[in-house]
């Protein structure tokens, strides 16, 4: 385990001959995470049938970020041992050297208090008790005991991923409601098949580090058909959300496209084996991890589009 | 008196100061505009109903 004393990880750099630049430490916040916590935040907090302040509701924003950021911070503090193994994170600020762990540690727990006392100062103490729960979630019930323990580490870990669009919601309206679940089980049910579409192709990161992905612990067969199983389930969740009070003709053409898209690529992954993979460097494979990327944005993006057309009174379907 | 020689380790510190400097003045106008929002819709402001207006509150409510 990675803590202040153990960490083992060899810096390319002693840290006693660099002086961390900001950069380093906005590093630690996962810069590119924290799009994905703004924005389906941003759509859980305008989705939600309450107007907010237009200031409150970027402070809301702001800190549900801060906060996203600041577990992203502990999580690199407690895995610094296990990102300076693997090639994908081996150039995170501790692992090359640029940031002491302890510094890392400080940081997170200043921004994880600072944020959700704030959040839940901006909008309502749900909001940030919520976001409060989100960090524990991701720091402790994942990157502490789940990550290195089971290969069901981001089907459950991946919770903390989908909390921010119910936080957004709960910071509008003061409670949680069936369209706030249903957007959290949106990014549950996408996290698992994009991360196992990762796993497949950078296999020897996770096999380095020993941590028991599910490619590690149950092959790259049982990967593929997983992959398959959670994409059919996550359609029809998707395409159900259509039918909600956030979905809406634009969400569900979007909906049927992405999701016929997204089933042929898991239907691809699951018929390949790993000679054919192996012969064209994982083609199939990388394209479903890009198309999941895309596939989360737009369909966050369509009930954004959803909320605005309602907020104008515009009803696409002539008041179906 | 000030240090006439800019030592190297102060060019290097210098984004990093600026950084921070920068965080705390955000930090500080984000807590100045949510104080006006609040206090202009009315969150932070105390009861200033007359006495007269609470009692006939209760009566409505104790009427439904």
């Amino acid at each position: 385990m990675s803590d202040l004393t153990t960490n083992t990880a060899a810096p390319a750099v002693r840290a006693s001959e660099y002086d961390a630049q900001f950069g380093d430490y906005f590093a630690l916040l996962k810069p590119r995470v924290m799009t994905l916590v703004v924005f389906t935040a941003f759509v859980g907090l305008l989705a939600a049938p309450v107007p907010v302040h237009p200031f409150v509701g970027f402070c809301a924003i702001l800190f549900i970020a801060v906060g996203g950021g600041a577990s992203g911070a502990l999580n690199m503090w407690w895995d610094a041992d296990i990102d300076a193994v693997m090639k994908r994170t081996a150039k995170r600020p501790i692992p090359s050297g640029r940031v002491e762990p302890g510094e890392a540690l400080a940081i997170g727990l200043a921004l994880s208090g600072f944020s959700c006392v704030f959040l839940a100062l901006a909008t309502n103490v749900l909001a940030g008790g919520l976001l409060a729960f989100t960090i524990f979630f991701y720091v402790v019930i994942y990157t502490m005991w789940l990550k290195r323990s089971t290969p069901q580490n981001i089907v459950i870990g991946g919770g903390a991923g989908a909390f921010p669009p119910m936080i957004g919601w709960a910071a509008a309206t003061g409670s949680v409601s069936v369209e706030a679940v249903l957007m959290f089980c949106l990014t549950f049910m996408w996290t698992p098949p994009h991360f196992w579409a990762l796993a497949l192709f950078m296999r020897s990161d996770y096999d380095d580090a020993k941590v028991p992905m599910l490619t590690v612990t149950h092959g790259r067969r049982s990967t593929r058909k997983h992959i398959l199983v959670y994409t059919i389930l996550l359609a029809a969740l998707a395409i159900g959300t259509g039918f909600t009070s956030v979905g809406g003709p634009i969400y569900l053409a979007v909906a049927l496209v992405l999701n016929v898209l997204f089933l042929k690529g898991a239907w691809d992954i699951f018929r390949r084996d790993e000679t054919m993979s192996e012969a064209d460097n994982f083609k199939t494979e990388k394209s479903f991890f890009k198309l999941s990327l895309l596939y989360l944005f737009a369909h966050f993006g369509a009930i954004l589009v959803e909320a605005g057309l309602a907020r104008f009174g515009i009803d696409l379907l002539g008041g179906f | 008196m000030g240090i006439a020689h800019e030592h190297e380790l102060h060019q290097r510190r210098r984004g990093r100061n600026i950084g921070v400097g920068l965080t705390l003045a955000a930090f500080i106008a984000i807590v100045f505009g949510l104080t006006l929002v609040k206090i202009g819709s009315g969150d932070f402001s105390a009861s200033t109903a007359p006495q007269g207006a609470e009692s006939g509150a209760g009566e409505v409510q104790s009427g439904n």
